[in-house]
């Protein structure tokens, strides 16, 4: 019983790993811009299907194709705030619709590109952390737990270390004054979108070989992401992960102990009670719906 | 004069319509008749100013209620129909207790948790649901005959006769509605929260009452395609369609009544006529993707902007005409 609680505990930390790097990005976009981006579960997707093209189809070295995979997205998403949210900026509901659209954009050209089938992707690595008979942690896996709490790290440092983070902290709070005080939005806005499109890609591109990748994967990353910055209060990084590490918990034992739809169901129903008795969320403080 | 004239030669065209197109189409018409309904249902709830994603599992609570009643009960299509709309409306009282506590980003998230939460139910309990698979072998409409025409329910044009006669019923209740004192107080709950409140309008109850007229609409709506196809699945009422519903709405614009009924016919004639016949069968998604971005992007207030445009400029016309003998 110790042995399933240990392996379950992994597998949690593994699902916070990678939920918190989507919901952070999302976060970001939120915090700084004021746009719910629906596509989001669509740019993990996307740097899925980056490792399915350069690592699995042409060969490249995996880490290499992953560092290609997080610019590609971050691309993405700088084309995103360009080409929709900019010019959206004063429709309150156009952003997100518009981020509807471009989900179903980049949607067909996965199918267009690669098919409806499952993508094969060769495993990374076969080896595996072994700390007791039925307590196993793959290395794979322990990539993407590496590289979450390394790029969480880096984030936080450059929003509250560095001249550019404290930019993008002010005009996420007040975009006015932040323009008073000569901060470009439009630039705070730019490199906003590409870091949280960019975390997104990353974590797509780092658990592709995990999971089963296919064009309409990006719909249950989305709904955990709800999930997880409504628990922690839309706008509160901090809140963010905490509610991932607290979600990924919550989920993973219900599932291992009951099944995958009662987990949903229970991640769900938590999500609209923190919405019923705080729709600011557990760590939430700044308001901007 | 002229207008009185307008809607029998409407009617008339409606009734013709069918027997100039091939089977496949007559089948996307009566899709699309009950389609006009659902999105017209949708309007009436953003009346209020909020935008539910939760729409279409409502319309999916109607056709798992009027399948099991007709199935389980062994009631009446037409009366099991009427009674899945009173189902999914009486839901959406339910609802509305926790989700009216939010507005605005807050009710958009929390009717789409409550309408996966749903979904999802309907996917763990096969018994009555059927689990994944969902309900099949729904109890089609009985046929019947009035004397000049029989009504085979296995004929795509006898269901759109039959379903485009509910929905026109249907629109005209919604239409009645919004002209009421009821609906301009749907209106003043949007743009003057505040002073409708302080003119002693419960808003909490009017919201809730637009959320369930609009879900008995919807619900309807459900049971009318539920009994048409014969099969339905939690898949059925996913969040794709809801991502359509909300096309329609958008692109046709919510301001006028006609709006998001413009906007789905269009749609759904670009979308199954010309795309499919023209062989762009994978691109589809992607061309509707990119119709909603340039129409949020170009046409904020909707197709029916346009059509009002028109108007005003055929109305210059003719009285420019007037004015010069």
């Amino acid at each position: 019983m110790l042995e399933l609680l240990a392996q379950t505990g992994l597998n949690a930390v593994y699902a916070a790993s990678y939920i918190s790097l989507v919901a952070v990005g999302l976060v970001l976009i939120f915090g700084v811009m004021g746009v719910v981006n629906f596509a989001h579960g669509e740019l993990f997707m996307a740097g899925a299907y980056a490792i399915v093209a350069l690592y699995a189809d042409m060969h490249l070295p995996f880490f290499m194709a992953v560092a290609v995979g997080l610019i590609f997205v971050g691309l993405l998403g700088l084309l995103m705030e360009r080409a929709l949210f900019r010019p959206l900026r004063d429709n309150p509901l156009g952003g997100l619709v518009a981020s509807i659209g471009f989900l179903m954009i980049l949607q067909a050209l996965a199918t267009m590109g690669f098919g409806v089938r499952m993508e094969h992707i060769p495993p990374v690595t076969q080896e595996v952390l072994i700390f007791s008979d039925k307590v196993r942690l793959p290395v794979s896996r322990l990539y993407v737990i590496i590289a979450a709490v390394v790029l969480l790290s880096a984030l936080w440092f450059f929003l509250k270390r560095t001249r550019f983070g404290w930019a993008l902290r002010a005009s996420a709070q007040d975009p006015e004054a932040a323009e008073l005080q000569g901060i470009s939005i439009a630039r705070t806005a730019q490199i906003a979108m590409f870091i949280g499109a960019a975390l997104a890609g990353v974590a797509g591109a780092l658990t592709a070989p995990l999971i089963s990748v296919n064009p309409h994967m990006g719909h249950s990353v989305i709904v955990t992401a709800f999930i997880v910055i409504i628990v922690g209060g839309v706008g509160s990084l901090e809140g963010a992960v905490l509610a991932s590490v607290a979600y990924a918990f919550v989920h993973t034992f219900v599932t291992t102990f009951f099944d995958g739809v009662i987990a949903d169901i229970t991640g769900l129903s938590l999500m609209l009670l923190v919405l019923i008795v705080k729709p600011t969320g557990l760590f939430g403080s700044a308001d901007r719906a | 004069m002229h207008k009185l004239l307008l809607w029998p030669i409407f009617g008339a065209a409606l009734i013709a319509l069918p027997h100039g197109l091939s089977f496949s189409q007559q089948e996307i018409l009566v899709f699309l008749t009950i389609n006009v309904l659902v999105v017209s249902s949708y309007r009436l709830l953003t009346l209020t100013g909020e935008w539910s994603l939760g729409h279409v599992v409502i319309m999916g609570v109607g056709a798992y209620a009027s399948a099991l009643y007709t199935k389980e009960l062994g009631i009446w299509v037409p009366v099991s129909m009427i009674l899945g709309g009173i189902t999914a409306a009486l839901l959406a009282v339910l609802l509305s207790f926790p989700l009216f506590r939010m507005k605005g980003f807050y009710f958009l998230i929390g009717s789409f948790a409550a309408g996966e939460i749903i979904r999802l139910l309907w996917k763990r309990f096969r018994d009555p649901f059927g689990g994944p698979k969902g309900i099949k072998g729904i109890d089609p409409m009985p046929d019947f005959s009035i004397g000049i025409y029989d009504f085979d329910f296995f004929e795509p044009v006898s269901y759109y006769y039959f379903a485009g006669v509910v929905v026109a019923a249907c629109l005209w209740i919604l239409w009645r509605i919004e002209r009421s004192p009821v609906g301009l107080t749907f209106h003043a709950v949007h743009w003057q929260d505040k002073l409708a409140e302080a003119s002693g309008v419960n808003l909490r109850a009017y919201r809730t009452l637009a959320f369930a007229i609009a879900s008995g609409f919807a619900g309807i709506g459900g049971a009318l395609l539920g009994h048409y196809v014969g099969t339905i699945n939690p898949n059925s009422f996913d969040i794709d369609l809801m991502v359509f519903v909300l096309t329609w709405a958008i692109v046709g614009g919510t301001g006028t009544f006609y709006g998001p009924i413009l906007g789905c016919v269009v749609l759904t004639i670009l979308n199954e006529i010309v795309l499919r016949e023209m062989g762009f069968e994978q691109m589809r998604p992607l061309i509707y993707g990119a119709v909603l971005i340039l129409s949020i992007l170009f046409l904020p207030n909707g197709l029916e902007s346009l059509v009002q445009k028109g108007m005003r400029a055929l109305r210059g016309k003719s009285r420019s005409k007037e004015a010069t003998p």
